[in-house]
């Protein structure tokens, strides 16, 4: 009965979608007051149905209805609640189901958010968003429903995909789906400027928190999966260039490009069909990832979710809905004129060149990530893209960035100079090379010359970052929570490039054949292996292996890193021992057993590698922050006044 | 002003690429088991038919033989049914059946009301030498040659095509019925 129910609800959804997208668009073209009116309650039914469907699915892996093929396919009696509610998104439909639910999330949000905007405008927002819904809801009825039958039920289901059986991994897809998915309410506010074929100042500003938020969640996303990588999967590193990673790090530079041209276009009603170009293309990225993921064209980690023939349904989709928005912007983009100029050493010209180095930075991965695609379509064979033409083509792009921003956050708008900064900047910089360079070449006993540069970009943008808030503080002058955030987040980019830095250049790693009592030394650490036991899990046996380190003579822990064979699904998982110790990061993975008693061991010494993941969710959170700035309260009347002329019949 | 349109240019291209690639994505059922190539595990387990006699991969070798998991329970199972029925009757090579994580009631009423295309079934009620084999779900074809190695291994429901293209031609013309 609940699969049923859930299945109706969708089919419901659906038609709600269509008339959401119907009277959101079509109301303001036609001049249709009843149309416009009609949108919200369209908006609250489609999300009552949205919901109810999901509540289905969730509940019927929790009472562990193996009459459903999904819930038999992803989970089984064993599994704890936990994992038996994460199943709902272990695979393709219900991950879909997932990702439709939460742009219902984020369509809600926005009507609620834009309900003091002129009712034309947030009409074709939320109509934009219902076409997105519809496609969604389509492609899940047609090639993926969550909730068919089985003729005869399993006696139990087949079991969550070993994987996916961590609270990290749990959180992943939901955190990078909001993300993924809030990039679409930018998308509707892009398609709605350009069919209002008017964008102002005014528009900036009501984007700019929507997109920030976006933002925020695809960061916490990808970081949430490298840390997940990091120590379930065992292959040490942060960062592979997977595909599909790749996928999720297209749309974060297109909306962080987005994030810095809004900038802009706000306080200067600059960069205008630029941004608009940016947001269409930051939700492209996001479906083109999808689809990537989904179709099975690309082999990656994450190929679990792959199903080939629903690659061409979504691909029609895609072509659809950004082929529109693109037509659209081809057709509109003459009537959004950019206001003023500016000088050359004005802060819109770093902004400028921040945008033209993201989205280079995003073309070279996009090229990498289509190459193996080109190669086969031409007949040219397999091609397998990784780090080396990765990790140089990233950090042409990346290296000028970093230096542009400790510069570029002290540039004035318009006229352009530093403000009188130009002194401190320099002391900084000269403070910032000494600190790099001591850190690289004493400390870490660095050669290279990129070890240097980098920990002095890093070190700089943390200095730079920090001269106008002191500089404020002592002053008295309060900062703005937009200003504060943007702070946090640059010096966090800041610690983030540092120990980026030192990860790369000073990582120890070794794979070591050990017997029972025998030791190896890595990073300065000595490992000494003690022998292997068997593992007796709920639902995985194992073995269990012991390692004692010692540092100098003294102990420092005993680490247990472990394989695990998985019953059900007859999959063996490596569970690395990490342990965190005065900054390093150490790593130990069980390989084989090699016989006679040896067995393989990797041990890895990474300096700094947790700051990271950390200075990426500090990121996050600076910009979480600068949302919750006052500017970006709409205040009725004024948005009123502003918009009048918006609202009067400027349609076509 | 052509300069409006390059956007929507560059994506049709972009579009025109991944259908290209979604013509040709790999197919999931040619995803190669780390088995191919290897040994096949030896085993010895009850018959189902016959409690008290046993199934081992010692009787077994010398010949070309198809090993075939399933299950009553298992939807796919039933689907690939008649396929199974047809190759029994070809006689080109012995089906050996692992009943997998099932009951000893339920398989025998459904062989003896639907056919039984097997020529000997080893009863494996826990799953347990199902895991040996690398099984992700049933069913799941192996094709062993006479020294006892996986030649290859068909995921999902066999069809004639998969019979005729995939595995005939890795069998030798003159294959031998195994045991009898």
């Amino acid at each position: 009965m609940i699969p049923e129910l859930g299945e109706f609800a969708l089919i419901l959804a659906l038609l709600l979608a269509g008339l959401q997208a119907l009277f959101g668009i079509g109301g303001p073209a036609l001049r249709r007051e009843r149309w416009v009116a009609a949108v919200n309650p369209a908006v609250a039914g489609q999300f009552v149905m949205v919901a109810t469907s999901m509540g289905c699915l969730v509940t019927s892996f929790v009472q562990n209805d193996f009459t459903v093929r999904y819930v038999a396919a992803n989970s089984n009696s064993q599994l704890p609640l936990f994992y038996r509610v994460a199943g709902v998104w272990g695979a393709h439909s219900g991950s879909l189901l997932l990702w439709i639910f939460l742009l219902g999330c984020w369509t809600v949000a926005t009507a609620f958010g834009t309900a003091r905007l002129p009712k034309q405008f947030s009409a074709r927002v939320l109509g934009v968003l219902g076409a997105i819904s519809f496609g969604f809801l389509l492609y899940t009825l047609l090639t993926s429903n969550p909730f068919v039958r089985l003729t005869s039920p399993w006696p139990d289901g087949l079991g969550l995909n070993p994987l996916l059986q961590d609270p990290g991994l749990a959180a992943h897809p939901p955190m990078l789906y909001t993300g993924y998915v809030g990039l679409s309410v930018a998308f509707a506010f892009a398609c709605a400027a350009l069919l209002e074929g008017k964008l102002d100042r005014e528009w900036a500003r009501w984007a700019r928190p929507w997109t920030t938020a976006a933002w925020a969640f695809l960061t916490c996303g990808i970081v949430l999966g490298s840390w997940w990588a990091y120590y379930t999967l065992g292959w040490g590193g942060f960062w592979f260039w997977d595909p599909v990673e790749n996928a999720s790090f297209m749309p974060w530079l297109m909306a962080t490009a987005l994030i810095h041209s809004l900038a802009v276009t706000e306080k200067r009603g600059l960069f205008k069909s630029w941004t608009v170009l940016l947001a269409v293309l930051g939700f492209s990225l996001s479906l083109i990832g999808t689809f990537l993921v989904r179709s099975g064209i690309l082999i990656s980690v994450h190929s679990f979710a792959v199903s080939p023939g629903r690659g061409v349904f979504l691909l029609t989709f895609l072509v659809v809905m950004i082929g529109a928005a693109l037509s659209l912007y081809a057709w509109r983009v003459p009537h959004l004129k950019s206001e003023a100029g500016f000088e050359l050493t004005a802060r819109e010209s770093f902004l400028l060149f921040n945008n033209i180095l993201l989205v280079t930075a995003c073309g070279t991965v996009f090229a990498g990530e289509m190459a193996p695609i080109i190669s086969l379509a031409l007949g040219l064979g397999k091609l397998s893209v990784g780090p080396p033409y990765f990790n140089p083509t990233f950090l042409i792009s990346m290296l000028p960035l970093l230096a542009l921003l400790a510069v570029g956050i002290h540039a004035r708008w318009k006229r352009g100079g530093l403000g009188g900064q130009g002194r401190t900047l320099l002391l900084t910089l000269a403070a910032s090379a000494i600190i790099g360079c001591v850190t690289a070449i004493v400390i870490f006993h660095g050669r290279g010359v990129l070890a240097p540069v980098g920990m002095t970009l890093g070190t700089w943008i943390i200095f730079s970052s920090l001269i106008d808030p002191i500089d404020r503080l002592r002053r008295r002058i309060a900062i703005p929570r937009a200003v504060l955030g943007m702070t946090i987040a640059h010096i966090a980019l800041g610690i983030f490039v540092f120990s980026m830095t030192a990860v790369q250049g000073f990582t120890v790693e070794r794979d070591v054949a050990l017997a029972n009592g025998a030791s190896a030394r890595a990073g300065g650490y000595t490992f000494q292996f003690e022998g292997v036991g068997p593992l007796h899990g709920r639902d995985y046996g194992g073995s269990l292996a012991t390692v004692a380190v010692t540092r100098d003579g003294h102990p420092v822990a005993v680490m247990h890193p472990a394989t695990r064979m998985y019953w059900v699904q007859h999959t063996v998982t490596t569970k690395s021992a990490i342990l965190f110790h005065d900054g390093n990061n150490i790593l130990v993975a069980l390989g084989q057993n090699l016989g006679d008693g040896r067995w393989s061991l990797r041990l890895q010494v990474r300096p700094l590698v947790s700051f990271i993941w950390i200075a990426a969710l500090i990121m996050a959170f600076g910009g979480l922050l600068a949302i919750t700035d006052r500017r970006y309260r709409i205040e009725h009347a004024r948005a009123e006044e502003t918009m009048g002329a918006l609202a009067g019949g400027k349609t076509p | 002003m052509i300069r409006r349109f390059i956007p929507l240019l560059v994506f049709v291209g972009v579009a025109a690429l991944l259908a290209m690639g979604v013509m040709q994505a790999p197919r999931k059922d040619l995803v190669p088991s780390p088995l191919i190539g290897k040994h096949a595990p030896n085993f010895s387990l009850p018959s189902l038919m016959h409690p008290h006699q046993r199934v081992s991969s010692t009787q077994l070798n010398g010949h070309w033989y198809l090993f075939n998991v399933w299950g009553t329970w298992c939807i796919s199972c039933r689907q690939e049914y008649p396929e199974l029925l047809a190759i029994a009757h070809t006689g080109i090579v012995p089906l050996i059946g692992l009943d997998w994580k099932d009951t000893r009631g339920e398989a025998l009423a459904f062989l003896s009301t639907k056919g039984d295309p097997y020529q000997r079934i080893a009863f494996d009620p826990g799953g347990l030498e199902a895991i040996h084999w690398g099984v992700y779900g049933a069913p799941e074809t192996f094709l062993v040659n006479p020294k006892g190695i996986i030649v290859y291994k068909y995921i999902g429901p066999i069809t004639p095509r998969a019979w005729t293209e995939d595995i005939l031609p890795r069998l030798p013309a003159s294959a031998t019925v195994a045991g009898s």
